[in-house]
């Protein structure tokens, strides 16, 4: 937060309408993401209720639990769940391309596709998460036997949700945060978790303003929640009974009760979710998205492919699995927060404010000067920035070219009057005279930021079986056991 | 931070077995009980422990300690490993090893892009190298955490972990194969370290990489001994008791000098401003609130800002001197620092102070960790604020803030802080199984205002 | 007029609301804000209020919730708890004696609370005596809330091993692989520690001391996803102390209604009722929907006002001194010239919306 994004909200209440917080789209949305809009029993962990899936608005699958206090019928869902995201997790892999051999000589190849899934909300993923917790560690024989999409099923639903937390990556996303990032309302955070009201300020139906559609949103016989968890008087007035009447009759016409209630309540989030989608894929994609992307690729290769060699996930990380992963996660906050304001430069003008980068009009521009103060001359052109920004940042300060990150320079003088002189000293070409173009002519509009482009070097970690006595030393391997497949669902 | 995780039994008792033993120490001098816990320290070195901790409030002799151990260790012939978290910390460890004990021969590990500092060349025992295979016969390897973490191979058979409260148990996970056994120095009242991402996955895991180094240590080895530096040889008699109540509610420590064991005066007498009679009020008790009046303002609250550099520069030109155990000496800029919470606060109290303040160390809590001025003036964190933030409560802020200082401490705030720690809801998410901490920021907080009360000033009459 | 007079009036003469745990821990949610301070220290009935207002709190609760926790716990008591001491002993590894089981719900139908109170005092008088006595469900406590006596009916079982009570909380979520909701827990540490300090008071009142409870509480909830019960201890000395701090707070209560005019009442009926809502000022926040059934009120109320303090305290705080979104937008685009205590907000905001202009317009 700053005073940017929160003059955006101001803005927001003022013309009754979402303000852009974003100029072009930081994610990737797949030509055919998966769209889940899930719905849990209320007072369980993870019983599933029903789930609304499908990769086309027009033809959404409906799988429901007529009774989610029944354990074969959870199972039976499950595994329908399975076959459908299995498949589409299949169908999203496209055409493997080829890589150059890695250090080691290792053939390496990426799937010119990953799967993507979308869900309304945190909830949501915090939903798939329990449900691939719940399912990952089932016995495919034996006494407890499940069909054998359904720890499969449980593997994937993990993968997914640790993806969701890897800044940037856009395997598992959800609707509020991605709509967040890229627009303010007029309302608090609390209340834009709420997709429809969310929505109902970035577009709001004809004839209807931001607060207004907020408002009808908030009324859940309008505007059911969009799950997990479902809305109380529903499930006292409407669901209950319509449970009470399967478990008494058990025939296909309670089932039907039960599933055309739930398509009520799940249908209007699911509308919701593909015109966000709309709204998303008329932003322009940002400059970083496809490489960002292609590293979500690479995840999905190495996961996918690896499948049936590897055990379903640890209950908990041990302790070498824990500091890697989070390494991982701050490595990636890091490359992402510099790509986005990279990328846009109203994301820039965050770091603006913040006095981290000046943008400004060049007034001096020395493009062929030389340092012959060394033995060997060295290509250093001057240039003077006029600018209105807060400027934060001391002389000496290493800064680049926002618009052209390899063009470096370094703070020379920065003059009472607001001009700001850069020595340039890198990105302008191997001679002595630099590259056409390159270096900014007086009356461009420029921006530079001590932001740096280059993520910091993966660090070193010790094998597992190598796990110090600080922390316990190592830990056992897990192997599956008989009790984790019979683990109660109840 | 104290921490203490519910359904540990051990951890009580030997809580309360040290309480005894200090109970034991209240009657010796500061400097025998000081010293006593020193000599234990060293015994344990060779009681077959895989490690020892200890923790050691502001200013109570960690430095001392860690020379006192290296060369113990050294003298026993023992290779070792030290591991600082700063090269800041590091050349500072060097210069007073290699002044004290220029017969042990050290090794600086570092980055290639790092430039020896003249306190480090200065030593002929010294010797800097990029690659540990250098440095192979030196008996003391210096470097950071961070360039340990690079080696993949060698073995210590000690090390001293440095501001181990400071360093993150996943540095620790990644370093620890180096040595066999180690000291962990540090102090358990500083600032947390942090993350910049935003994961409770492994809340309640006793080696959550998140968590202090020191911390999953111990969840790992409750065996392991602790031991606790007495005295703190920074902070008068003035400061020390308030300090220890606020922040080490459950493990107190006193201060080494007694309460007219130094004096603070000025060479130029006031001319009755604000400035002057905080400064006055200072220089006689060792505190002064320099209060503002009421008012919510941005973090760069202008006023604040400028009452801050103010206090310092007037500071100076009232040429302060400072008659201590040392001895006397003046109170030149290098021996002033002013702190607050936020980078943005730092920037702007430099830009006010300018050419009168030059020489005024003028940082964030997180940067002025393990250092020691005469006299701080300190931005107080909740000041001009509406609402307080975990990051404005947290203790270890106020604590560093606090607890920098040799003779006075001067903090500058709006009035109205009381009220919003009154208005100041509690309902933050507990995770199991995760230890709990102590002290509260919100009680510390109250705890230092209502002494501050006592020094107040006001800005407007 | 005397205080609890004034609180009666207050209340339009309506039977004070009875507090619970989980409305005691609720005054620990936003202790600045003197509407709902006033409401509870009266016992006004909120939800009542809310809803005559037309703003009724959403604080429905599913029957499947509902109907879950009850069986779970029914069945964590079953048989003289017989679940709970197996997990006493096996999972916490503690040396639980044998031990005898009170329940001290109402036996004899309709038993007045004074009397179950007593009842609850008599047994752990004796049980402090003998330091026999284990297990003891629904204890019927007191505590003072400014000034008047509430009455605690928990769910709870105090428990008394070596010579300290602890209090057993039983809660329907899950602990999966040792993890549970935050939410929840947090919840749920601050209704034991309304428990624990009530059952403080009440040793203090039988002359023992208050540490004889312990800050420790056992969590008793269903684990992973079946319906085992796991147990995990739960330290809640940092909840005590807030509610210790809030408690005495709430007898402060008598300032803020000693500036209150004469006549001011909260009784439903009264055509003045919104107006007399208005009187005391609220401090509204987006966190007050989770827990505070006038909100929805205040949240309009906030809004007409145009108050920057609804789009939540981070956006609050950046704005510095200033609460209204119209003054914050006109310093913005410079068409209010700002006093001089709000000149750097003015420039900080001048500067954000010129930024904000050129990116958008680049």
């Amino acid at each position: 937060m700053s005073v940017l994004s929160s003059l955006a909200q101001l803005e927001a209440v003022a013309t009754g309408r979402a303000q852009p917080l974003a100029t072009v789209r930081h994610c990737h949305v797949a030509a055919e993401p998966l769209v889940m809009v899930p719905l849990k029993l209320a007072g369980e962990a993870a019983a599933p209720l029903a789930v609304m899936l499908g990769t086309e608005r027009a033809e959404p699958t409906l799988l429901v639990v007529p009774q989610p206090r029944n354990r074969d019928l959870r199972f039976a869902f499950a595994a329908d769940l399975a076959k459908l995201v299995l498949e589409y997790v299949e169908s999203s892999r496209g055409a493997t391309e080829e890589l150059p051999p890695g250090k080691d000589g290792e053939e390496r190849v990426r799937y010119g596709g990953a799967p993507q899934l979308l869900v309304p909300n945190r909830a949501g993923v915090g939903f798939l998460r329990m449900l691939g917790r719940s399912t990952r560690f089932r016995r495919t024989d034996g006494p407890y036997a499940v069909d054998p999409a359904v720890p499969r099923l449980g593997r994937w639903l993990t993968w997914f949700a640790d993806r969701h937390d890897k800044p940037g990556a856009c395997l598992l996303m959800t609707m509020t945060e991605t709509l967040r990032l890229h627009w303010a309302t007029g309302q608090s955070s609390l209340e834009d978790g709420n997709l429809a009201a969310l929505l109902g300020w970035i577009d709001p139906p004809d004839g209807l303003d931001g607060p207004a559609a907020a408002a009808r949103a908030e009324d859940p016989v309008t505007c059911p929640p969009a799950g997990p968890a479902t809305d109380p008087t529903f499930d006292n007035e409407v669901l209950a009974p319509a449970i009470a009447a399967y478990d008494q009759s058990g025939d296909d016409r309670a089932e039907e009760r039960v599933r055309s209630v739930l398509d009520g309540q799940l249908r209007p989030t699911w509308e919701l979710m593909w015109d966000a989608i709309g709204l998303l894929r008329a932003l322009p994609e940002g400059a970083s998205v496809a490489a960002r992307w292609e590293r979500d690729r690479d995840s999905f290769t190495w996961y996918h492919s690896t499948f049936d060699e590897s055990h379903p996930q640890a209950r908990r990380d041990p302790a070498v699995r824990a500091a890697r992963r989070l390494h991982d996660l701050e490595r990636a906050q890091d490359a992402y927060d510099a790509q986005r304001a990279f990328d846009d430069p109203l994301v820039m003008a965050e770091h603006r404010l913040a006095g981290q980068a000046f943008g400004g009009v060049v007034t001096e521009s020395e493009p062929t000067r030389l340092d012959e103060s060394g033995r060997r001359p060295k290509l250093r052109p001057h240039l003077r920035v006029a600018t209105e920004d807060p400027l934060q940042l001391d002389v000496g300060t290493t800064v680049c070219d926002a618009a052209r990150p390899a063009l470096k320079g370094k703070i020379i003088e920065i003059d009472a009057a607001g001009g700001v002189l850069l020595e340039l000293t890198g990105g302008m070409g191997r001679k002595l005279v630099p590259e056409p173009g390159v270096v900014p002519e007086p009356g461009r509009r420029v921006c530079f930021t001590s932001l740096g482009t280059g993520s910091w070097g993966a660090a070193k970690f010790p094998e597992r079986e190598d796990t110090p006595w600080t922390h316990g030393g190592p830990p056992e391997e897990y192997v599956p056991t008989d009790e984790d497949a019979a683990e109660e669902w109840s | 931070m104290i921490e203490t995780t519910a359904g540990d039994p051990a951890r009580t008792e030997v809580d309360t077995a040290r309480t005894d033993l200090d109970a034991a120490r209240a009657d010796l001098d500061p400097s025998a009980a000081a010293n006593q816990v020193v000599e234990d320290v060293l015994a344990d070195l060779h009681g077959g422990h895989r490690g020892v901790v200890v923790d050691s409030p502001p200013g109570a002799g960690k430095s001392t300690l860690v020379v006192r151990a290296a060369a113990h260790l050294a003298a026993a012939g023992d290779r070792l490993m030290i591991v600082a978290q700063t090269n800041e910390q590091v050349d500072d460890l060097i210069e007073r090893i290699a002044g004290k004990h220029p017969d042990v021969s050290l090794g600086r590990l570092s980055a290639s892009t790092y430039v020896p500092s003249g306190r480090v060349t200065g030593h002929a025992s010294v010797r800097v190298a990029t690659k540990a295979d250098d440095l192979a016969d030196r008996t003391v390897v210096i470097a950071t955490a961070a360039k340990w973490a690079t080696l993949t191979e060698g073995s210590w058979p000690w090390a001293i972990v440095d501001e181990a409260y400071q360093m993150r148990s996943d540095m620790l996970l990644r370093i620890a194969g180096r040595f066999e056994r180690a000291l962990f120095v540090g102090d358990p009242g500083q600032l947390d370290p942090f993350s910049t991402v935003e994961v409770e996955r492994w809340a309640g895991l006793s080696w959550d990489p998140m968590r202090s180094a020191v911390s999953v240590l111990l969840a790992h080895n409750p065996d392991l001994p602790v031991h606790r530096l007495p005295v703190s040889w920074r902070l008068p008699a003035s400061a020390a008791p308030v300090v220890s109540d606020a922040f080490y509610p459950f493990t107190g420590f006193r201060s080494g000098t007694g309460p007219g064991d130094r004096r603070l005066e000025f060479g130029a007498g006031g001319m009755g401003t604000t400035y002057d009679r905080a400064l006055d009020e200072a220089a006689a008790s060792g505190w002064a609130l320099y209060e503002l009046p009421a008012r919510h303002a941005l973090r760069t609250d202008g006023e604040a800002i400028q009452a801050t550099a103010a206090l310092a520069v007037r500071l100076l030109q009232r040429g302060g001197v400072a008659h201590s155990e040392l001895g006397t000496s003046p109170v030149g800029a290098d021996r002033i620092a002013i702190g607050a919470a936020h980078r943005d606060q730092v920037t702007a109290i430099r830009a006010m102070l300018g050419q009168h303040g030059a020489g005024i160390t003028v940082d964030t809590a997180n940067r002025l960790q393990g250092r020691e001025y005469d006299v701080t003036v300190v931005l107080h964190p909740l000041s001009g604020r509406r609402d307080a933030t975990a990051f404005h409560l947290e203790s270890g802020r106020l604590c560093v803030l606090t607890s920098r200082h040799r003779h006075a401490c001067i903090v500058v705030a709006r009035a109205g802080i009381p009220e919003l720690l009154d208005a100041h809801p509690s309902t933050e998410p507990v995770h199991l199984g995760v230890p709990v901490k102590f002290p509260d920021g919100w009680e510390a907080n109250q705890s230092v205002l209502a002494h501050l009360a006592a020094h107040r000033v006001r800005s407007h009459l | 007029m005397t205080h609890d007079s004034a609180l009666e009036r207050l209340r339009g003469g309506a039977e004070p609301r009875n507090h619970d745990a989980r409305t005691i821990a609720a005054l620990t949610a936003n202790p600045g804000c003197a509407r709902r301070g006033i409401m509870d220290a009266a016992g006004v009935d909120k939800d009542a209020v809310a809803r005559r207002l037309g703003f009724p709190a959403p604080f429905g609760q599913s029957q499947f919730a509902i109907t879950r926790g009850n069986a779970f716990e029914a069945q964590v008591k079953a048989d003289g708890c017989a679940e709970l001491l197996t997990l006493l002993r096996d999972r916490l590894g503690l040396d639980v004696p044998e031990v005898a089981y009170d329940d001290l719900e109402v036996v004899a139908g309709n038993e007045s609370r004074e009397l179950r109170h007593a009842r609850t005092r008599r047994l752990l008088e004796r049980a402090l005596s003998s330091g026999e006595g284990t297990l003891f469900d629904h204890p019927l406590l007191r505590l003072d809330i400014a000034g008047q006596p509430a009455y605690l009916e928990p769910d709870v079982i105090a428990f008394q091993l070596g010579g300290r009570f602890h209090i057993i909380e039983i809660k329907s979520f899950a602990v999966i692989d040792g993890q549970a909701e935050p939410e929840q827990v947090a919840a749920a540490a601050r209704q034991s520690a309304v428990y624990v300090l009530a059952l403080r008071r009440l040793l203090e009142e039988l002359g023992a001391p208050a540490e004889r409870v312990s800050h420790e509480v056992f969590l008793v909830c269903p684990e992973n996803f079946s319906n085992r019960p796991t147990a995990t201890p739960l330290d809640v000395r940092p909840q005590l102390a807030v509610l210790g701090r809030q408690l005495a707070r709430l007898t402060r209560v008598e300032q803020i209604v000693g500036g209150l005019p004469d006549d001011l009442t909260f009784e439903l009926e009264a055509e003045e009722l919104p107006d007399a809502v208005r009187t005391v000022e609220a401090r509204y926040a987006p966190e007050c929907m989770a827990s505070c059934e006038m909100a929805f009120f205040c949240r309009d109320e906030a809004r007409a006002c145009g108050g920057t303090g609804v789009l939540g305290k981070a956006v609050r705080d950046d704005l510095g001194g200033v609460d209204s979104i119209g003054t914050a937008l006109a310093l913005a685009d410079g068409s209010l010239d700002p006093s001089p205590d709000l000149a750097e907000t003015a420039e900080r905001l001048r500067t954000a919306a010129r930024l904000r202009r050129e990116a958008l317009t680049a």
